[in-house]
């Protein structure tokens, strides 16, 4: 295939071209250079196998499958083991295990009541100061503070949600309740006590002490997810609100915070879902009592507490089958939590599905 | 000048409003940021000073008695971990692959929202499944049985982060490759996967550090020991475990410990991800955007 | 050495929608021909039929025979990685593996279909860079710089460089020029020019002049059809279609 001329008869093409560049090899050089072993063994593997990719790509595409599916199995085994295992209890106490409010294991009769009102006050409580502290953040990170701080913030705002459930409850026992009881306890019971949630003997353990812990625990991830829905809201939305004459607050609260106000919802139930799962913070600083008080000062207990307490302690099927019956519950509640706050979260930012048209 | 007009300046209320606002939300950062501070601050305080040769080289001694030490719980940890990442890593990696580059339909959305299902499960019901799955059948408490509990929980942050760094991987990229004739899984795994390591790897440690302090799913899988075990069917101390134990016994030489292995905990967690962010920052071509 | 293409009724969909209408086409081996047309007109869909990169988008399907060569393209027992692996690709935008370098990138495509003596890719790489016009520009970077550290016309020409690494016999260009300065693009003209001793060249652009300078015949499309397709001379010139004539005179698009 030389310079002859083709059946097709080309003529020269129209523009001038400029000479080639020195940086160009003569032809000459180049097809002797084609003639390289190296062509005939690329020859070689061209021709081997014309369909040999099939087969690879089919194992690999089932192998990935494979391990898409087991996410998909794994929560359905999660699922189907809770069940299995807390059928017992399911057959012996029926629904009013969870409205009764006495769980005397020697006796052996079991009412998660006084779990449930813990862990519903504890996680409200939690929510009541960790909301207003995740979106002021969010607020102060993606609207207000100079762009240096904005990476160092949000960087230390995450590392609070590095930090091991284990230690957040090391800090509380040894540093937040002899805090509370020594100075905060003391004031709200001054000031507050009329209302009867801030009365009675002043421990430092119990509720108020779980809301706070907890609090701080959450507040990564609201913030988070706030900032991230804000971030969200196209440009042109605050430059609207702008230019109407608004100032930061206004254009915050109406260019921003609206439009991004389902996802900001949907943060908040995402961190409620964390907080009705928390675990060890909550019961190392709790107090650990089934009782249903009043006072946010007093002890108390929650589902998750219970399990970690006395799952390795339980004597008897019965037992067992009833910690793992409230297992199940948590499970059920932390899964309607997240699908809800899931919902609401993509249908701000679009979830992933539509990143790649 | 007298023509009705809008007001020509902002009322004092508006004013004032903003400046509250602005006000609340530094104080919210500062405010976030104080307990923060403090918990690492008290670690260092109260931890160093019982960080000592015996304290990572012994094993604890009977309650009550001063001295001893944590290094089985360490080791314990460490194997613990190791099993956990086995099992969540691939299956993560695995699974974010299929969402990115296959998932673009119904079961993607589905095992999308199995994996975000998955990651909100509180970790003492992963714990239960995990006991009745492995420890039940198996008839004895097991560090075998604490990694399946942890690798679970990796398994939904790796899947996502995969995701996620793959789909910001050009498609020109890919094009470019199946425009040289390569396959499909050899695209996948030599070009996008490589171009989209840094995001990987990231994703990986951060599920890492996730469990690596999380105590409530080995309470009753792993279960702590008080004395050396290298063996995976056997019960294993784990630090997280052993700080809760020594937490909240009555022993003030304990508490000492537990402020201890709180440090040494927290300093591995950051130490890992710093050591991958070093490392994979280091092997990085220099001019690569 | 270059070989031929024929086109048969190629037909191509995106969903429902047909976005070519039986396309018959045969391209002389060892030329240069240019696809031009406004913008989606087809002719980039057209070259990514050729070596089936069309059905890497989800539902995008096509039907026809295009024959390359001896190859049966759409033919029952063909496959697409096989076909592409002889097909090269060049596209609009440069996309260089960004973590790779840049000698691991002309490389890429030779590893990734199982090549391993290392001398002998050296020589591939090295005359690989040269045809590409690269090869003084970065030969004592190869191992330190990545590809995305290169100038855009210089990874244009890297990207080429790694299309021919895999000896394709076909080269198709989509659009190569369109994202670089003057400078770049007339560097990857004469890059085409050379190119043709040895290749079949397609090459997709809306750049009229770029078609009259490099290509010796050229297919004018239009709303998935092939409208007219002579030596460029005769398109540029005496055009025998009146909806050509408009478009060369720049009356439409």
């Amino acid at each position: 295939m030389s310079d002859s001329v083709d059946p097709m008869n080309p003529t020269e093409p129209l523009g001038q071209l400029p000479k080639p560049a020195t940086a160009i090899p003569s032809m000459a050089q180049v097809s002797k250079e084609r003639k390289t072993a190296a062509s005939t063994v690329l020859q070689k593997i061209r021709t081997s196998h014309p369909r040999a990719s099939r087969i690879p790509d089919s194992v690999f595409a089932v192998i990935i499958l494979l391990s898409a599916i087991s996410v998909f199995a794994i929560v359905v085994l999660v699922a189907w083991e809770l069940i299995d295992k807390s059928r017992l209890s399911l057959h012996q106490f029926g629904i009013g295990f969870f409205y009764g409010h006495d769980w005397d294991p020697v006796a052996g009769s079991f009412g998660a009541m006084p779990f449930i009102y813990g862990t519903l006050v504890s996680s409200f409580l939690a929510l009541l100061m960790a909301v207003p502290l995740s979106i002021g953040v969010a607020v102060y990170v993606t609207e207000m503070c100079p762009q240096r701080l904005r990476a160092i913030i949000s960087f230390l705002v995450e590392l609070l949600a590095a930090i091991p459930s284990v230690i957040y409850g090391l800090w509380g026992i040894f540093v937040l309740a002899p805090l509370l009881r020594e100075y905060v306890e003391p004031f709200l019971a001054r000031t507050l006590g009329w209302t009867g949630l801030f009365t009675g003997p002043m421990y430092g353990l119990g509720m108020l002490a779980a809301g706070i812990i907890m609090a701080i625990m959450v507040v990564p991830v609201i913030a988070s997810i706030t900032r991230e829905v804000m971030t969200a809201v196209p440009q042109n939305q605050r430059e609207a609100v702008l230019a109407l004459g608004a100032t930061r607050w206004e254009m915050i609260r109406m260019g921003v915070l609206r439009n991004a106000r389902i996802g900001i919802v949907g943060g908040v139930i995402l961190g409620l879902g964390r907080a009705l799962g928390e675990t060890m913070a909550v019961t190392m600083v709790i107090g650990n009592r089934p009782e249903i008080a009043k006072s946010l000062f007093a002890p108390g207990y929650t589902m998750a507490s219970v399990i970690a307490n006395e799952f390795t302690e339980a004597t008897g099927d019965l037992y067992l089958s009833a910690l793992v019956e409230i297992g199940l519950a948590l499970f059920i509640v932390t899964l309607i939590v997240n699908a809800l706050a899931r919902l609401l979260v993509w249908s701000i930012t679009g979830g992933t599905a539509r990143v790649r048209a | 000048m007298s023509a009705p007009s809008a007001p020509q300046q902002v009322g004092l209320i508006r004013r004032f409003t903003n400046a509250g606002a602005t006000t609340f939300a530094v104080a919210a950062a500062i405010l976030v940021l104080v307990p923060l501070l403090a918990i690492f601050a008290y670690l260092v305080i109260k931890g160093i000073g019982s960080v000592n040769w015996a304290f990572l080289t012994q094993t604890p001694k009977p309650p009550g008695e001063v001295g001893g030490g944590m290094a089985n719980a360490i080791v314990g940890t460490g194997i613990i971990l190791a099993v956990a990442s086995v099992i969540g890593v691939p299956l993560g990696i695995g699974s974010g692959i299929y969402l990115a580059e296959y998932g673009r339909n119904r079961f993607g959305d589905l095992v999308r929202f199995t994996a975000d299902v998955l990651n909100g499960v509180p970790s003492i019901v992963i714990g239960i499944a995990a006991y009745s799955l492995v420890v039940v059948p198996q008839k004895h408490f097991s560090a075998f049985s604490g990694g399946v509990a942890l690798g679970i929980m990796m398994i939904p942050t790796v899947a996502r982060a995969t995701e996620e760094m793959l789909l910001m991987v050009p498609n020109v990229i890919r094009e470019a490759a199946y425009g040289l004739g390569i396959p499909k899984w050899r695209t996948t795994l030599s070009i996008s996967l490589r171009t989209a390591s840094a995001g990987v790897i990231t994703g990986c440690m951060l599920a890492f550090a996730r469990v690596a302090g999380e105590t409530a799913p080995l309470l009753f899988t792993a279960f702590g020991n008080q004395f050396w075990n290298l063996k995976l069917n056997q019960p294993t101390a784990a630090l997280s475990l052993q700080v809760f134990t020594y937490a909240i016994s009555p022993y003030d030489d304990w508490h000492k410990q537990a402020w201890a292995g709180a440090l040494i905990l927290i300093v591995l967690i950051v130490g890992a991800v710093a050591a991958v962010r070093i490392t994979t920052s280091r092997g990085m071509l220099k001019g690569g955007s | 050495m270059g070989v031929g293409i024929e086109v048969r009724g190629l037909n191509a969909w995106y969903g429902k929608n047909q976005s070519l209408n039986s396309i018959d086409m045969t391209v002389a081996a060892n030329h240069v021909t240019a696809v031009i047309g406004p913008s989606g007109c087809g002719k980039s869909t057209y070259v990514r039929c050729l070596n089936r990169m069309h059905e890497t988008i989800p539902e995008a399907r096509a039907e026809g025979s295009v024959k390359v060569g001896e190859m049966d393209v759409y033919g029952s027992g063909s496959d697409p990685v096989e076909v592409r692996r002889r097909i090269g690709m060049v596209f609009q935008k440069p996309n260089p593996f960004p973590t790779m370098s840049i000698y691991d990138n002309v490389a890429a495509g030779l590893k990734l279909n199982g090549f391993r003596n290392r001398k002998q890719m050296d020589e591939l790489v090295e005359r690989s860079l040269k045809l590409a016009a690269l090869w003084e520009e970065v030969k004592d970077s190869l191992h330190k710089k990545s590809g995305a550290s290169l100038s855009g016309g210089q990874q244009q020409r890297l990207c080429i460089a790694r299309a021919l690494a895999v000896e394709p016999e076909v080269l198709l260009m989509d659009e190569p020029a369109s994202a670089l300065d003057p400078i770049s693009t007339s560097k990857i003209e004469e890059l085409i020019f050379q190119l043709k001793q040895h290749y079949t060249v397609v090459i997709v652009t809306h750049n009229m002049q770029q078609a009259a300078r490099v290509a010796e015949f050229t297919g004018f499309f239009l709303m998935g059809s092939l409208i007219e397709y002579d030596k460029t001379e005769k398109i540029f010139t005496t055009p025998a279609d009146k909806r050509t004539e408009d478009y060369i005179t720049g009356r439409f698009g």
